[in-house]
């Protein structure tokens, strides 16, 4: 026997779910504003220029944002590349084998890995074994590992997109392998290749457990790859946790989100670009 | 001929630079097992899983309270962050008009991006206050670190969730709804069922996510070495173990943080490995239903 009515239910099963999104929309724009409105007064010239004193307690963040920017463009340099040629190689030169399954197989793994298992192997591996130290190397190569399977996955899907008809005109047109691969599938591939880079720059910012087992939190202008440095990530983590002080705390937050929605913003956009042009 | 072998030396070089990840993948698992087995076998698999005495100055390593912990949270998080995700999901997809939908879907994709140690901060200065002041406890938790790691999935499981709603083939709910089932009745038994295994893929890696979260859990969970009796007790995970430790622990010590890695990376491989050969299998067949 029925108890409730199809259309009864119909009706408590939809005001449930919206207010489900509502309340799930509600949290989400909740924190973002939180934290901009206690942060953003804060965030001032000085702030972002200045180098920070009395561990944090007062000044700005500007060898932070310069160790930000020298950890996370190493590992993309380092990432982008490999990722790059491992698509390449997955999609037009390997035949689809075991050995290709496993390359597969391998950055799937890569991807699911926590950041703190990232950051015990690099502790041991490039900062003890390698003898890096704990240094802006370190943390680079790392963070390059992680972001592997991103930049892996965006490219390979990316470089699929590319209509066959490209390709067999470049042959056509009596191109080499290597010339039809980098002339003109990577070239109409480029925005959704670019689309990963810039998720993959997005999570290195917002990244803070390997960080501080490989970079370090020295608070000093990292000078070369060798000195050890901090993150933005980590420097939020630090004066809030230790309570050093909330206001440069919400400030150095509203600076890494400002940061990260302009990142991923970028991202959103080049995909935009490459969905239209795809039409 | 020469341009094959040109050709294929291209091949050989390009193969070498992919085997690049599953190299890492190698070396991660080689050094982390080579640097935690030797003292899991040195106390004994039973004792180091088991025992609830995590003592490292005088040699007693028993992670059996973490483990709790981990699975504590994780447990709730997708309770929380499952739950709101999947319906929010599902809203996104069958009930939402079309423009809305275009401008909510980029937007959870961006909240995704926030680093997580604002999500534990927003944790620390809002909810762990609330829970001392409205429900009880000392507010560090489990159930404040399971809020805070069930938003922190909620872009995932929503996102990809909504990706597998999508991917139900149109006909399905039309035929549904021809044949006179309402919306809800069509969600519940068509594209639901439908769906099943990219669903099931979400909440696996969002689980991943939070199981594998370090930083913000240190912030709410409290990180006492006792048994959680209560979700209003506070708790340590297998993760922060590592992270709080680390800095200063030094031989059998070290060690034995690297042996609480393999435990968290056997568990993570373990989800891996089930969302992969879930997510294998196509959508599309809708069962007997």
């Amino acid at each position: 026997m029925r108890i409730v009515s199809p259309a009864v239910s119909q009706r408590i099963a939809v005001s449930l779910l919206w207010s489900m999104a509502a309340l799930t929309m509600g949290i989400l724009v909740f924190i973002v504003a939180y934290v901009l409105w206690h942060g953003l007064p804060h965030v001032t010239w000085g702030f972002l220029s200045q180098s920070p004193r009395s561990m944090g307690r007062e000044g700005g963040v500007f060898p932070i944002i310069i160790g930000t920017l020298w950890v996370t463009g190493l590992a993309i340099m380092i990432a982008a590349p490999v990722g790059l040629i491992t698509a390449m190689y997955l999609t037009e030169y390997a035949r689809q084998s075991r050995l290709t399954n496993v390359i597969r197989f391998g950055a799937d793994c890569l991807a699911g890995i926590p950041s703190i298992i990232f950051g015990l192997f690099g502790f041991v591996f490039f900062v003890i074994t390698l003898g890096m130290g704990l240094s802006v190397l370190s943390g680079a190569l790392t963070l390059s590992l992680m972001v592997l399977p991103t930049i892996i996955r965006t490219s390979e899907e990316a470089i699929r997109a590319v209509p066959r008809a490209y390709r067999d005109a470049s042959y056509g047109l009596g191109a080499t392998r290597w010339q039809m691969v980098t002339k003109v599938v990577l070239r109409s591939a480029m925005p959704g290749i670019c689309t990963g880079i810039v998720l993959s720059i997005g999570r290195s910012i917002g990244e803070t457990a390997a960080i501080m087992l490989t970079a370090g939190s020295a608070l000093g202008f990292p000078k070369t790859v060798f000195d050890s440095c901090r993150t933005l990530s980590l420097h939020f983590y630090i004066l809030s946790r230790e309570g050093i002080s909330m206001a440069n705390a919400y400030a150095t937050a509203s600076v890494l989100i400002v940061v990260i929605f302009g990142i991923n913003l970028l991202a959103y956009w080049a995909m935009k670009r490459f969905v239209a042009g795809k039409r | 001929m020469k341009q094959a072998a040109k050709d294929k030396c291209i091949s050989l070089t390009l193969m070498a630079v992919a085997m690049s990840g599953i190299s890492g993948l190698a070396l991660i698992t080689g050094f982390i097992f080579r640097e935690g087995l030797p003292i899991m076998m040195k106390v004994g698999l039973g004792k180091f899983l088991l025992s609830s005495n995590w003592y490292p100055q005088e040699g007693e390593f028993g992670i059996f309270p973490m483990i709790v912990g981990s699975v504590a949270v994780t447990v709730g998080a997708m309770l929380i962050g499952g739950t709101l995700g999947l319906g929010c999901a599902i809203v996104l997809a069958q009930f939402c008009p079309p423009r809305l939908v275009s401008l909510l879907k980029p937007g959870i994709e961006l909240l995704a991006g926030i680093p997580s140690v604002v999500y534990g901060f927003i944790g620390v200065v809002i909810l762990v206050p609330f829970i001392r002041d409205y429900i009880g406890g000392p507010g560090l938790s489990v159930l404040a670190a399971s809020v805070v790691l069930g938003v922190m999935v909620l872009p995932t499981v929503t996102s990809i969730s909504f990706d597998a709603l999508r991917a139900v083939p149109r006909t399905y709910r039309e035929g549904s709804i021809a044949l006179g089932a309402t919306e809800w009745q069509t969600t519940r038994m068509v594209m639901l069922k439908a769906a099943k295994s990219g669903i099931v893929t979400a909440i696996i890696l969002g689980m991943g996510r939070a199981i594998g979260e370090t930083m913000a859990v240190i912030m709410v969970a409290g990180n006492t070495l006792d048994l959680p009796r209560s979700v209003l007790d506070p708790v340590r995970t297998l993760t922060s173990n590592i992270a709080l430790e680390m800095g200063y622990a030094a031989g059998d010590h070290r060690k034995a943080l690297f042996a609480t890695g393999v435990t968290l990376f056997v568990i993570i491989m373990v989800l891996n490995t089930i969302a992969l050969a879930v997510s294998r299998r196509r959508p599309g067949r809708v069962g007997q239903a």
